[in-house]
């Protein structure tokens, strides 16, 4: 596209990509037979690597495996099925676009309403406080879903509640945290991944400290970057010469934004507001303190300690749910085309898993932007 | 398994063409009807006719650019230039939410007037109903458009051929974007305004230079330039090479689609189309547009090629190539 400011277009630039390609195929060159395995860990690494087309430059021996990088993606079928119960109590469910569509074991939050419930769709927590006000005498309840990039931004919605006296707002805290997920890839026995593309959002506010234990413990090298083709490009080399040449540790390559021990102001606000807690992960089961919890002076926020909800949600044991993979596309252990239900049973119009639902999600973005046909061929 | 209609069903992209494939077209099965043009062709005895319906059911009813009126008798009008007809007549269908204000009923009458005048055509037809408040969103509306086709061959998709250029005639993304952001709850000030305009004076002028070497033409609305595209591609079984660079995308429209996660090649248009001519015409077809208001930022964008997958291949600005996919439902953002 044409149309970027400086800024963007220099980090588009078709010269500095090419550059940087040379540069990979080069090192491959000199490794012949060597495979490297690089996550991208977030979801939206994920949609620009396929956005624009970059799979389709790197060399034969690169490998990118995309990893959990996506918020609605890995919440569990439990929280999806208690979302859509929710949605058919007397309340108003808010939330971000995302979730609309995912499946729950019976419908989508997009169906329920279509059939009446009161589903509303916000841009920023903060949205959410505006609603509240405008239906004092209803619960109004948000779904709490997001990595580190979006909880602080729940946190000052439930600060500012608590100010207001804003009894009437709730949350449904199904947050998760970054780097239990990332130590639960790696000790997994069947882990193929030599390194990481860390997610970009989430170390602006965790920083790249929180990524020294990864490092450490797995001696892998974790490379922090930003966005745009050169950004991945570059994070890409950094990363493949690092594991070519056995060197664990952190490189930070989007130092515009990220620094090394985050952004404090979000990480007290969230420390304010939340404790961490066990969570539920799809495809990576229940991770100690992987999660997050009010803090006892904000516990009445809390929407299930205002609603009783069912014991256990029925769990849909069909023949088609049993064969998505979602779960070990999620861990990398999979790619979406070798999903029996991809591209057929399950599209973005009819997702089966979650991976398909979210803009974010692997499956989606494999679907969406041709799958495995990188054009090489035309 | 969905159950019930939702709002993906209504967005252009495969989500519609599942509810009209499964659903409707089974049961209407006709020639004309089934080539599924922006136009239905019908011929009266020498003269051929374009016939075409559109409802418009857009919130927010006025937004920076234009408003529902305009986009009623923009969007029908242009329906039937793609076909390469001059508009004869339109009708006008109402339905009202109780509850409307006068006022803005009496805008939108003005700016439907104001409109049907800058086209140059006339609503000979129409009719009005009102709902309970609550059973509408303050104004629904319907409007049928004929028009006289006096260019032969008709542009069509059975048309387009290897080696066909491809131009769409400005910026795309402008309509959608205004919506989106236009609508409460998204507190973003942007600079962005809708296309809405009428095209068929432009299309008459490219039919009167490029005549049959001018082979197919689609107004991009819902779904945006990449579903039309597709679908296109798919149809005429040809594949497609678009340059993502060559794509005219106003700034404003591309840091707004940057920051809330769309993408711009999905997002409506009202006021653009997409013409497939023989190479030989291409550079005289860019010119000409590019000397109209309708067409100052025209560009050629791609080309038909030899290949017969009917796939749309997109050569990114970095040099790397992917698929183009068509939308599958409502545009969403995203989380983070």
């Amino acid at each position: 596209m044409n149309a970027f400011g400086s800024f963007e277009a220099n980090y588009r630039r078709p010269a500095l990509v090419s550059f940087l390609r040379e540069r990979l195929i080069s090192l491959f060159d000199a490794n012949k037979g060597q495979e490297v395995f690089c996550m991208e860990v977030c979801g939206t690494h994920t949609v620009s690597i396929f956005r624009h087309g970059i799979r389709s430059l790197l060399p034969p021996g690169l490998h990118l495996i995309s990893g959990p990088g996506c918020p609605v993606c890995v919440t569990s079928q439990r929280d999806i099925d208690a979302f859509i119960w929710l949605s058919r109590q007397d309340c108003i469910l808010t939330t971000f676009g995302d979730l609309m569509r995912v499946p729950g074991t019976q419908g989508s939050l997009q169906e329920a309403r279509a059939t009446g419930a009161r589903v509303l769709t916000v841009y920023s927590p903060m949205d959410v406080i505006s609603v509240a006000k405008e239906h004092l005498n209803t619960l109004v309840v948000f779904l709490g879903v997001g990595f580190e990039t979006t909880i602080p931004g729940i946190a000052s919605m439930l600060f500012e509640a608590k100010r207001q006296n804003l009894s009437n707002l709730t949350l449904y805290p199904a947050m998760k945290l970054m780097p239990p997920a990332l130590h639960a890839i790696f000790s997994d026995t069947g882990c193929r991944v030599q390194g990481l593309i860390c997610p970009g959002h989430v170390s602006a506010i965790i920083g790249a400290r929180a990524y020294e234990p990864i490092a450490n413990q797995y001696k892998v090298p974790c490379v922090i970057t930003g966005f745009e083709p050169v950004d991945i490009m570059q994070g890409l080399c950094v990363l493949a010469e690092r594991i070519l040449n056995n060197r664990p540790g952190i490189h930070n390559a989007y130092e515009r934004v990220v620094s090394w021990d985050g952004n404090q102001r979000a990480m007290d606000m969230m420390q304010r507001v939340f404790l961490p807690a066990d969570a539920e992960w799809r495809g990576l089961g229940v991770l100690p303190q992987s999660g997050l919890a009010l803090r006892p002076e904000y516990a009445n926020f809390d929407v299930r300690s205002r609603i009783s909800f069912p014991e256990t949600f029925v769990q849909d044991s069909s023949d088609l749910k049993n064969k998505c993979r979602c779960g070990e596309i999620l861990k990398g252990k999979a790619s979406p085309s070798a999903c029996p239900l991809f591209g057929r049973a399950c599209t973005p119009s009819r997702p089966f898993g979650p991976c398909m639902v979210s803009t974010e999600g692997t499956c989606a973005a494999f679907f969406k932007y041709g799958g495995q046909e990188t054009c090489n061929n035309t | 398994m969905q159950q019930h209609i939702t709002l993906d069903h209504g967005s252009g992209g495969l989500a519609s063409q599942e509810l009209l494939f499964k659903y409707l077209l089974p049961f209407l099965n006709n020639s004309v009807l089934n080539e599924l043009e922006d136009s239905a062709v019908i011929s009266i005895g020498e003269t051929k006719l374009a016939f075409t319906t559109d409802s418009y059911v857009v919130d927010p009813i006025f937004f920076p650019g234009g408003d529902i009126a305009r986009l009623a008798v923009n969007g029908t009008l242009n329906d039937l230039a793609m076909k390469g007809a001059s508009p004869v007549c339109l009708s006008l269908g109402l339905i009202l939410e109780e509850g409307l204000r006068l006022e803005e009923f009496e805008r939108l009458s003005r700016s439907l007037s104001e409109a049907a005048e800058a086209a140059g055509i006339q609503v000979v037809t129409g009719d009005t109903k009102v709902v309970p408040h609550g059973k509408g969103d303050k104004i629904f509306i319907n409007t049928s458009g004929i028009g006289v086709i006096h260019c032969e061959p008709v542009p069509s998709y059975h048309r387009i051929q290897p080696g066909d250029c491809i131009l769409v005639s400005g910026t795309v993304g402008d309509h959608g974007i205004t919506i989106l952001t236009s609508r409460s709850g998204l507190k973003l000030e942007t600079s962005t305004t809708s296309d809405t305009m009428p095209l068929h004076r432009l299309v008459a002028a490219l039919l009167e230079e490029v005549k049959s070497g001018l082979h197919c033409m689609r107004d991009p609305t819902r779904g945006g330039l990449a579903t039309t595209l597709t679908e296109l591609a798919g149809r005429s079984g040809w594949d497609f090479e678009i340059d993502e660079e060559a794509i005219p995308i106003h700034s404003s429209v591309a840091s707004a689609c940057e920051i809330l996660g769309f993408d711009p090649l999905y997002l409506a248009n009202e006021g653009k189309c997409v013409v497939f001519v023989a190479p030989e015409h291409a550079e005289k077809t860019l010119q000409l547009m590019r000397s109209r208001h309708e067409g100052v930022s025209a560009a050629i964008i791609g080309r038909v090629m030899p290949e017969k997958n009917g796939r749309v291949i997109l050569k990114t600005a970095i040099g790397g190539k992917r698929l183009l996919r068509p939308l599958t439902g409502e545009p969403l953002p995203r989380i983070c």
